[in-house]
């Protein structure tokens, strides 16, 4: 119960800490107690990292575009040649008849409108217990055409970045939190559906289903914003919709699991990762277990798994997947038998 | 990618490292961080609210636009629409379109815009009300005579060509309109373009041929009743030609409307003149203010 809280409190903004030695479980602190005594040397990890690189086929990513570019795809097909498959936007729509309603929109609908009418709460329902099962912020990486975009603009940040073209602004993550509450009371107080007028994801998601509309603009400087002064500032420090989400998937089976055993803690999946904080627990002496799930923030897009050179990070459904028990792993692995790392 | 991002730590170390060191470091970049997500959260917040500009507090039930069949009095409809556009999809004339930033917190949410495309009630069962998932556009509507979207108004009785005594040939708004009315004479299920179906009449009626509740009205003093449900017929006439007196003794016709409108708009769409003589007045049902409209259902008991 204890992770489930921290997972909470992470997602709402709270840094993540060292945890103490006695939090540590004892196969843990065996194998970080090997790890010590194994230098693994810079060009090691180089030549690991650079083999990687070599191989690496970004299997989780191209799914990820293809599921959120076909979803998005879906709604437009469904429209322009009217087969009633999925009707509406990403705020409110019908999946082969059954209601659909987005838990962000609708939270947003009833604290401005102080009723809720049945056909809302059974696609709320419906949307709830599907996001539990999948993960929860799994909607912001593989639905969201804002998701994708910023991705994009991401990838040119860097090498803007990199030149020394761009700044990175940082914010404290809290503030997303305090947004969440600042939208939800401008809901409740204004009566108007106040996020709705900003949300990224609402204004993208009807533009490629109805067309483009000047609110396109505010998309287009959000994204300006993101490319020049501060790397993916909308997801990680403002979008109330990432909490609800995150909140829904605190308790989801569906999650990206660390494995400390082989794990080179050169930390090329914080790099990629839109919320480095969740992957924090790779740094040496950060995990509390040999297995662990990272925290509802985690988006589940899946770059962590792609980027990592030791196939440490995994996704996971809990209950259903293969992996070995715990008990079944090796504790202290044993040097003379292991592969690598190799002492020199 | 992955390369690029550990040069990019690299070099952001070396950066921060060479522009101070020490303890102080840590907490002064804190503090830049904290002033920082204040500045974020001030900034968001404001752009949020620019949403209020185009919205008129002061008489919130006041509509933007005109809005589909059902829809709730401004205020309410604004705050439970969930900007998802089912009723656009819905509509077969595609009447119903999604406004835009400029309506501030009105984005996303549905409008009728009457001279370019009414709503002609050609899915005959309110489809946009039944795809509605928020009652946005209240479920507690039956039948198209149930609705007040607004009403008609004759707005520019000089320019009308019925009150001129004339009548209209040809394509009702030119050759180029897209706009589209089902005739159940020519085809019971799919609306057609108004440019394939021209009228020839000695004195203009085309408002009062072409509303729909006349139709309904009429249809059902013949014994047919829409959709054979007697429940579809019109309580009261909404639009019709009649011969006025002026005060100096001059006779004319003129389009009078009923209070059996309900404001779809067909009237202002099909008007042949350059401006649209008749219109619809959007804040306003049966010759009373809309907010007054829904106080008075309210008192009796009704939906508002």
């Amino acid at each position: 119960m204890n992770t489930y809280i921290e997972s909470i409190a992470q997602l709402f903004g709270r840094a993540s800490r060292k945890p103490k030695k006695e939090e540590i479980s004892p196969a843990a602190q065996k194998i970080y107690f090997y790890k010590k005594g194994q230098t693994v040397t810079k060009a090691q990890i180089e030549e690991l990292h650079g083999e990687h690189q070599k191989n690496r086929k970004n299997k989780w990513r191209k799914r990820r575009w293809l599921t959120l570019i076909a979803i998005n795809l879906l709604f437009v097909v469904s429209f322009s040649l009217d087969i009633q498959l999925l009707e509406g936007a990403l705020t409110a729509s019908r999946f082969m008849g059954f209601h659909m309603a987005d838990l962000n929109s609708a939270l947003q609908v009833m604290l401005a409108h102080k009723v809720i009418l049945i056909n809302l709460l059974i696609g709320v329902v419906t949307v709830f217990i599907m996001w539990i099962i999948l993960g929860g912020r799994t909607f912001c990486s593989w639905i969201c055409p804002y998701h994708l975009l910023a991705e994009w603009t991401e990838t040119l940040h860097l090498w803007l970045f990199q030149r020394g073209w761009a700044k990175n602004y940082t914010f404290h993550r809290g503030v997303r939190s305090v947004f969440y509450v600042i939208f939800a009371l401008l809901a409740l107080v204004t009566g108007y559906t106040v996020f709705e007028f900003i949300s990224p994801t609402g204004i993208l998601s009807r533009a490629i289903i109805y067309g483009p509309t000047m609110a396109l603009v505010w998309v287009a400087l959000l994204l300006l914003f993101e490319l020049l002064l501060s790397r993916r500032s909308w997801c990680r420090y403002v979008c109330p919709i990432g909490i609800t989400y995150g909140i829904v998937g605190v308790f989801s089976p569906l999650r990206i699991t660390y494995d400390l055993t082989d794990c080179k803690h050169e930390g090329d999946c914080r790099n990629v990762c839109l919320v480095p904080h969740v992957l924090d627990l790779t740094i040496k002496n950060r995990s509390t277990d040999i297995e662990v799930g990272l925290g509802a923030d985690c988006t589940r897009c899946g770059l962590c798994v792609d980027a990592c050179p030791t196939s440490s990070l995994t996704f996971e459904f809990r209950g259903l997947s293969q992996r070995p028990k715990k008990e079944e792993l090796p504790l202290m692995p044993d040097p003379s038998t292991s592969q690598e790392p190799k002492n020199d | 990618m992955t390369e690029a991002h550990s040069d990019l730590i690299k070099t952001d170390v070396k950066k921060s490292k060479s522009i101070k060191r020490g303890p102080g470091r840590r907490a002064q970049q804190a503090r830049r961080e904290f002033l920082r997500s204040i500045a974020l959260t001030a900034g968001v917040t404001s752009i949020s609210l620019l949403g209020f500009l185009p919205i008129d507090t002061a008489n919130a039930k006041n509509r933007l636009k005109m809005r589909p069949p059902g829809a709730l009095d401004e205020d309410k409809y604004l705050s439970s629409c969930i900007k998802c556009g089912q009723c656009v999809q819905v509509c077969p004339v595609n009447a119903v379109k999604l406004d835009d930033m400029d309506t501030g917190f009105g984005l996303g949410t549905a409008y009728i815009d009457a001279r370019e495309q009414a709503c002609d009630f050609s899915c005959d069962g309110l489809q946009c009300v039944l795809a509605c998932p928020t009652g946005s556009l209240t479920h507690t509507l039956d039948y198209t005579h149930d609705t007040r979207m607004g009403f008609a108004v004759l707005d520019k009785p000089k320019i009308c060509l019925a009150v001129l005594g004339k009548g209209f040939k040809g394509q009702a708004r030119g050759p180029d309109y897209e706009g589209l009315l089902r005739y159940e004479e020519i085809d019971r299920w799919n609306p057609i373009a108004l440019r394939d179906h021209p009228y020839d009449v000695e004195i203009c009626d085309l408002c009062v041929q072409a509303c729909p509740i006349e139709q309904r009205y009429n249809q059902c003093q013949d014994g047919k009743y829409p959709s054979g449900d007697e429940n579809q017929c019109p309580p009261e006439r909404a639009i019709g030609l009649e011969l006025i007196t002026e005060k100096n003794g001059v006779k004319h016709m003129k389009p009078v409307i009923y209070d059996g409108c309900v404001g779809c708009g067909v009237c202002e769409m099909i008007c042949p003149t350059n401006e649209p003589a008749i219109i619809i007045d959007y804040n306003k049902v049966t010759d009373i203010p809309l907010s007054e409209h829904y106080q008075i259902k309210s008192r009796k008991g009704g939906h508002s």
